[in-house]
């Protein structure tokens, strides 16, 4: 083959393995670290795996908030006024955290079918609600 | 005058400036079309119209704002009189209106600036590139007036105050940030409109590299600092201690810069080869379309984020329209037209400054092709009604990090390349010398230092260093523009290594504490002195003392806040931290809890100052490129 030729064709072969390399690389990352966003009650129809990060979004339920002593865990209710969900959180609640405001807690159902929460999400709005809240409650 | 009327001027004014945005398209495109003279002439004034018009809108927005003219709606939503003044001004682009409004404005700024200087660019080309501009005023202009006016009244009924800026935003961060991170948006617009100018033509010549590069350089300058900044802020003010969290509106901002950076590489090969002209033109498009896409996420509100209030979906339904108009138009136009750009390509060997450019742009694009993939994805999925998810930031760190050791490896071989061909055995021992030193001081300083080291910060550290010494090795080329491309890449360099040692290095509790209490965290022994209420301008709240000791010396009082907030009753946490050039101790509050105790987070955060730092050398190199083109 003419040089040039076969140095083109290196330069082919390299760039396909290349891309093929950065797809799967991508499509891998993505599947592994996609997070579902659900409601309490879409959660007993959601067939989730064990150990599968999930997003809940909702509603603190009023006087849920239990604090620990001692320690900065706590527990609270969240609602789509249809089912509830119960999570616990060992970490710092973020300032617009209230009662009756929407959050989204971010973490794995364990087996006695509560969410242990890794994070906690508020919004800045006191009118905001997670989204499927909104289009479910009103 | 009756003060009532002053917002009716604003509005005035810019209907006025779409009329004239028209005339600016029409006459001028025209013209060059026949050749008339007078009418591609007229763009030149025209521009200066529009800029003058939008100031006028502008600042009688503004003026309403510190007035506290309550009858204007956006007004009696995003201010109140206890509002200090600073922030009732950037009220203005504190939510939806406001900030396109501003986005606007500062492009018939830019507009203005390519009209007066331009003398040198022929007057059929100019023309036409502000008659392509005009038309992305246009858009939105049409925008503003249709769906997002921000003079509309509360007439007769004027609320007595307003319903104040929202608490996240009462930051000096908010005066900053988004008008710099709106100039490198708008920016872009301008290379990207001498490409549709010069795609009309049909002739695009490395002159065509020549004009635009400076516009693009000075755009990509104020795009780097607006996500300086903008990281700077989200760190001081969200209380986590985070400098980038891989939201959907930080990506937005994210795009445009990784193909800028492409850009304004590539625009190197085009104006001094005559070579890649395609693919630079390709990529302007692209630049610019991804500004246009980064504020329709933030403004269309299909992003859920502290960023995005849009809530309207006709807004949505417009800017999404006018972006494939934009986006399928130019690109119709470039895959009509590509052919007339094509290049006999020379010849260049691996190791040239060409192909190092190519891998440089190959990457880049790559690069961002990944992170946007990871953030359309979401919106996607939801809305062909498939699942509601978000991707997190794993992922991003997953693909975003191989891709840049290859980066970054190459940007410590091409300062040693030439163009056309280099040599490889010429490359060989100053390259094999570097690499042992880099990889001996890798090893050494953590070492030294008396911290673990890890492999990725040593392959880190190692890369930082190998692009910091190798882009000196080579300044034996004195000019000024190869010193702007020195200070950039070392400003990477510094970048690289305030990330990579903050991230591995610092030290984090999140605890309860009562007063009394005292804590270790790094070198530092934090102790709560004290728990008072305080009162400010338009809110109230608790502010904590710190005492904190190293070695059993005092070092400062620190002083965490705590506010609500007294018109939306919300509450924010002012963060307290003390920084230095190698590290930053950081104390937020967080809520009250049983009896009498808070929950604080305290960080020690090594070397997170050299992340901002790298990105002010980034931008000082970018200055020095600019000089230096304009003394030759």
């Amino acid at each position: 083959m003419h040089p040039k030729r076969k140095l083109k064709l290196y330069w082919i072969i390299a760039l396909m393995l290349g891309s093929a390399a950065i797809v799967s690389l991508v499509l891998y990352s993505l599947k592994q670290n996609i997070n579902l966003y659900l409601t309490p009650s879409q959660i007993q129809s959601a067939h989730l795996k064990p150990e599968q990060l999930i997003r809940v979004g909702g509603l603190v339920v009023k006087g849920s908030v239990y604090h620990y002593p001692d320690s900065i865990k706590q527990r609270f209710v969240l609602t789509d006024n249809k089912q509830n969900l119960t999570v616990i959180y060992e970490g710092i609640l973020p300032s617009l955290f209230r009662e009756g405001q929407g959050i989204i807690a971010e973490g794995r159902i364990d087996s006695s079918g509560v969410l242990v929460a890794s994070e906690v999400l508020a919004k800045h709005d006191e009118e905001y609600r997670p989204p499927n809240i909104t289009a479910d409650i009103l | 005058m009756n003060t009532l009327l002053i917002p009716e001027l604003g509005k005035f004014a810019l209907i006025l400036a779409l009329s004239v945005s028209l005339v600016q398209i029409i006459f001028p495109l025209w013209g060059a079309e026949r050749n008339i003279i007078p009418y591609m002439k007229l763009a030149r004034i025209t521009a200066l119209m529009q800029a003058a018009l939008m100031s006028i809108s502008f600042f009688t927005l503004a003026y309403a704002f510190i007035s506290d003219d309550f009858s204007v709606r956006y007004v009696a939503e995003n201010s109140n009189s206890q509002l200090p003044l600073i922030y009732r001004f950037a009220a203005v682009w504190g939510a939806h209106e406001g900030s396109l409004l501003l986005w606007v404005y500062l492009l018939t700024l830019w507009m203005a600036a390519v009209s007066l200087f331009s003398k040198h660019i022929p007057l059929v080309m100019l023309s036409r590139i502000l008659a392509v501009l005009s038309m992305i005023a246009a858009g939105f202009y049409l925008f503003l007036l249709l769906t997002s006016d921000p003079f509309a009244r509360l007439l007769p009924n004027i609320p007595l105050n307003g319903r104040d800026l929202n608490p996240l935003l009462q930051d000096p961060g908010l005066v900053i940030h988004p008008p710099m991170l709106y100039m490198g948006y708008v920016g872009f617009s301008v290379a990207f409109a001498f490409v549709i100018a010069a795609l009309m033509s049909g002739r695009l010549d490395s002159a065509w590299a020549r004009w635009s590069r400076p516009w693009t350089l000075i755009a990509w300058c104020f795009l780097t600092y607006g996500i300086v900044a903008g990281s700077w802020w989200a760190y001081r003010e969200l209380g986590w201690g985070g400098w980038w969290f891989w939201d959907p509106v930080e990506n937005a901002s994210f795009l445009p810069w990784l193909a800028g950076t492409a850009l304004i590489h590539s625009l190197i090969v085009t104006e001094k080869r005559n070579a890649f002209k395609a693919w630079t033109a390709f990529l302007a498009i692209c630049c610019f379309s991804l500004s246009l896409l980064g504020t329709f996420l933030v403004r269309s509100g299909v992003l859920i984020s502290v960023h995005a209030f849009a809530t309207d979906p006709h807004r949505g339904e417009f800017l999404l329209a006018f972006l494939m108009l934009v986006i399928g138009g130019s690109l119709a136009l470039y895959a009509w037209r590509a052919r007339t750009l094509k290049t006999e390509l020379h010849d260049f060997n691996f190791y040239s400054r060409e192909a190092m450019l190519l891998s440089n742009n190959i990457i880049l694009f790559v690069a961002m092709l990944t992170v946007l993939l990871g953030t359309l994805y979401p919106l996607l999925m939801d809305e062909l009604g498939l699942a509601k998810l978000s991707v997190g930031y794993p992922y991003f760190n997953a693909v975003f990090v191989p891709l840049m050791i290859p980066l970054f490896f190459l940007m410590g071989v091409a300062p040693w390349c030439h163009w056309r061909q280099t040599e490889p055995r010429i490359l060989k021992a100053p390259l094999i010398k570097m690499l042992i030193l880099v990889c001996v001081l890798a090893l050494a300083l953590p070492w030294i230092a008396g911290v673990k080291l890890h492999l990725m910060v040593f392959i880190m550290l190692a890369l930082a260093f190998w692009i910091a010494f190798n882009s000196l090795a080579q300044i034996k080329r004195r000019s000024l523009t190869h010193w702007g491309m020195v200070t950039a890449h070392i400003g990477v360099a510094i970048t690289v290594i305030g990330i990579t040692l903050s991230t591995a290095y610092s030290e984090q509790r999140n605890l309860s504490m009562v007063v009394g209490d005292s804590v270790l965290v790094g070198p530092y022994q934090f102790r709560l002195e004290s728990l008072n209420d305080m009162i400010g301008p338009n809110y109230h709240g608790v502010v904590a003392t710190m005492r904190v000791e190293k070695n059993h010396q005092l070092v400062e009082f620190l002083h965490p806040e705590q506010r609500i907030f007294n018109v939306s009753k919300t509450a924010k946490a002012n963060t307290a931290i003390r920084a230095s050039l190698f590290s930053d101790i950081y104390v937020a509050l967080g809520t009250p809890l049983e009896k009498e105790a808070w929950s604080l987070r305290i960080y020690y955060k090594p070397f997170v100052r050299w992340i901002w730092l790298g990105g002010l050398f980034m931008i000082l190199g970018g200055i020095f490129a600019l000089v230096g083109k304009r003394r030759k």
